[in-house]
């Protein structure tokens, strides 16, 4: 005899109306057929039989309102004995216990650097002068003569070398097959690149700007930032995503965005901002060697600004790691990509007024340096968030919630944000200037301070 | 209409129909799959099955008979009416149950639940739940073969329902624009949730949806494994001679509704009926194992031999421990 149960027809049903029965007892059931008709308070649902057999009894009369999921609502005599190897327990099973109510779980404590590596300040010896251009270029190209794994993808990256020249001649080192113009074709071109990591590959993909990226944000997000989570660790998505980000220069509000918070909100990615040459050349290596998906968020307009960059064979910068650009004792600075040009001018002009500026370069938005961070806020005693995009839910919001969670007590006097006006960028010069956060405005917001 | 040349809709080759072993096989593994959805459906309604789930009855003999084609390095990705493509790929049952249950022993650790399990090792790429996104997937899968230059092929599933998505057509084109060894697999089951085929697209012939790109491709009784096996045949060839992708349609059926919360009202019970009478790929196998003269008390054995295995998987994945609240915060990133 085989107990036929209250079904549960929904994830949220917890009891429902028997509202008819379509088999009587002595009738033969088979496997899909529908014995009964059970109204919730959504639908009418038609229960089909699991087991086969002949219906010994109802239990539950139709029209019975109320009927709870896993009672039993009849009986089902079984074929000769063997085509019910699988008989429902007798005892109505209750699904698995959830865990009683607690406290929020903890995670790990987010002092500690995601990824420990070697101290981000290394002396690396001598330098040359490179653009961040040159440097990108040298960086993705070490990588992949070291590892025929990586390849680069992207509109325009091969014969047109580059809509910002970034992958000039990588194309007669590398071949076609290594370095890949797409069609103009972000959300297929994306999911591709994240199928061809997920079979083994380290794709490198640009976007000409990060603004396009949003037509595969889903692929982004959904596919290589949570299948590994999805997976139990089985599917890691070794992935770089990397163009310009943000505002360039009179191109209006359709291009002209950061993107910073958006993928910074989201665990299962690494988001990386660098600034100079050496950032550029150091976070992209890092990016590329690392197992999972990172975010390369460049600036149009650094692409020609030149830094030193060390030379060495070798030199490569961890995923983490802030850099102090310049010490200061009174107020830290807090900033990332080209904003970091703006909070070294604001720190020349506190300077001449007597206040000394600390300048932290952020380089890695996601795991954020908390580390450094706090150690400079609780020395300074007061703190500016600095950044290109919109204040609202922005990266200064997140850090300035850190900082007030980690060293309350050490500050001096309420943190600032300086950040982007909050509307779509305008296209005329002097509104666009208008937009954007300027030394002054840090100057001014540090003011209030003393 | 559009019309195809003709060279894209015969088979090239009449295919040998397979053999009594092979046949045995096939119906093994079909029946495997169907016990599997039976039992996660009574599971379902017991409350130890949760959220999303998407039953395979009906579409069995799709998988399995594309499953015959390949081999060790093939990959495969689908949506998420994933479970029959994991177990013809040879996952576990008892992996794929305990996931189903969220357990610990599950192939995703209890974290990806009905849509998200994987299997490398099997060769297998998910499970996935935005519709379309696999398709895109999948032909990165088949980049990766062409970028390393072997002869491996990626089978590709996605429901008509899923082939009016933007991405299926941008991915239609990249395969064919770099020849990638893509097997797309257009599951026709004739239902996108409620919405039926014939209301949801303006191609009366999906299996000339690839025209455009200049994809062969095929239209296929998706309810007869023979059928899509020599299909399944042609077209896996096709990718291995590195000739770029290859469009099947498989025209089936799903017997259950789209998830379990579905009253499946857009259909009629006798339409159900019919199907399952006149079309069941699993009946049209035994009939022809019967002709082919294997004894009924052989499949009879064969049957509680499956039925046992399912079980065993049943109690197995209602008797694993639930994930350590540990595992909360484990596998958002490889640590390097």
């Amino acid at each position: 005899m085989t107990d036929i149960l209250m079904p549960a027809l929904s994830p949220t049903m917890t009891e429902g109306k028997l509202a008819k029965w379509l088999k009587q007892p002595g009738d033969e059931v088979k496997s899909g057929d529908v014995i009964a008709e059970i109204e919730t308070d959504k639908a009418t649902m038609e229960v089909e039989a699991v087991d086969e057999g002949k219906l010994a009894e109802i239990l539950v009369p139709e029209g019975t309102e109320g009927v709870a999921v896993n009672a039993v609502i009849a009986r089902l005599a079984s074929e000769g004995g063997t085509a019910s190897p699988a008989p429902a327990p007798a005892q109505a099973p209750s699904p698995a216990p959830a865990p009683a109510p607690t406290a929020a779980p903890k995670a790990p404590a987010r002092h500690a650097p995601a990824t420990p590596q070697e101290p981000a300040e290394t002396d690396w010896g001598p330098t040359k002068t490179m653009t961040v251009r040159e440097a990108l270029r040298e960086a993705m190209s070490l990588e992949m003569r070291a590892d025929d794994n990586v390849f680069l993808m992207g509109e325009e990256v091969a014969q047109y070398q580059g809509a910002y020249k970034i992958s000039q001649g990588m194309l007669d080192e590398f071949g076609p097959k290594r370095v890949i113009d797409t069609p103009i074709t972000e959300h297929g071109f994306t999911g591709m690149a994240v199928g061809a990591a997920m079979n083994g590959l380290k794709p490198i993909v640009e976007f000409m700007t990060f603004n396009f990226a949003m037509q595969a944000i889903d692929q982004i997000i959904n596919s290589a930032a949570k299948t590994l989570y999805m997976s139990g660790g089985q599917m890691g998505c070794p992935i770089v995503f990397r163009g310009p980000n943000g505002a360039a220069a009179r191109v209006g509000a359709q291009h002209s965005q950061c993107y910073a918070s958006w993928y910074a909100h989201c665990p299962g990615l690494k988001v990386v901002a660098p600034w100079s040459a050496a950032d550029a050349k150091g976070l992209m290596r890092a990016a590329i060697r690392d197992p999972n998906p990172v975010i390369f968020l460049e600036n149009e307009i650094l692409y020609g600004h030149s830094f030193e960059c060390p030379t060495a064979e070798d030199f490569i910068l961890p995923i983490g790691k802030a850099k102090i650009e310049r010490a200061g004792t009174d107020v830290t600075i807090l900033a990332f990509s080209i904003m970091v040009d703006v909070a070294l001018k604001a720190a020349d002009a506190l300077a001449e007024q007597g206040v000394s500026a600390e300048v932290i370069n952020l380089r890695t938005i996601r795991p954020l340096d908390i580390e450094t961070i706090v150690a400079s806020v609780k020395k300074t005693n007061r703190v500016v968030s600095l950044e290109e995009g919109w204040p609202f839910a922005g990266i200064g919001a997140e850090i300035i919630a850190t900082v007030v969670e980690h060293c309350f007590d050490w500050l001096d006097a309420p943190p600032a944000r300086v950040t982007g006006v909050d509307v779509p960028m305008p296209y005329a010069a002097n509104l666009e200037k208008l937009a954007l956060p300027q030394p002054e405005w840090v100057v001014d917001a540090v003011k209030t301070f003393f | 209409m559009a019309t195809a040349p003709d060279k894209t809709r015969k088979l090239r080759k009449n295919s040998e129909p397979m053999d009594r072993d092979e046949l045995r096989d096939a119906y093994a593994n079909m029946l495997l799959i169907r016990r599997f959805e039976e039992k996660a459906g009574q599971l379902y309604g017991m409350g130890l099955i949760a959220g999303f789930c998407h039953l395979y009855i009906g579409q069995e003999a799709v998988v399995v008979g594309m499953q015959h084609c390949i081999g060790k390095g093939d990959q495969v990705i689908t949506s998420y009416r994933d479970h029959g493509h994991m177990l013809a790929c040879g996952m576990d049952p008892k992996g794929v149950m305990a996931e189903l249950t969220g357990r610990a022993s599950g192939y995703s650790r209890g974290k990806g639940g009905s849509m998200h399990m994987f299997s490398k090792e099997k060769g297998f790429f998910g499970g996935h739940g935005i519709v379309g996104a696999q398709v895109s997937l999948g032909t990165g899968l088949g980049f990766a073969n062409w970028y390393r230059g072997n002869d491996r092929v990626a089978l590709t599933y996605f429901g008509e329902g899923a082939a009016n998505q933007g991405q299926v057509y941008e991915s239609f084109n990249l395969a064919n624009l770099m020849k990638l060894p893509v097997v797309f697999i257009i599951e026709n089951n004739r239902y996108a949730m409620g919405t039926s085929v014939e209301r949801a697209s303006a191609s009366r012939d999906l299996s000339l949806n690839g025209v455009p790109w200049g994809m062969p491709s095929l239209s296929v009784d998706g309810m007869d494994v023979q059928a899509v096996k020599a299909a399944g045949e042609e077209a896996v060839a096709h990718c291995r001679q590195a000739k770029g992708p290859f469009l099947l349609e498989m025209k089936t059926y799903r017997y259950r509704g789209h998830s379990m919360s579905d009253p499946a009202k857009y259909r009629t019970r006798e339409e159900v009926q019919r199907m399952r009478a006149e079309h069941d790929p699993l009946d049209a196998a035994k009939k022809r194992l019967e002709e082919l003269g294997i004894a009924e008390d052989e499949l009879k054995a064969l049957d509680n031999a499956i039925k046992a295995r399912v079980q065993e998987a049943a109690e197995f994945a209602q008797s694993s421990p639930e994930p350590d609240p540990s595992d909360l915060f484990t596998d958002v990133l490889v640590e390097s």
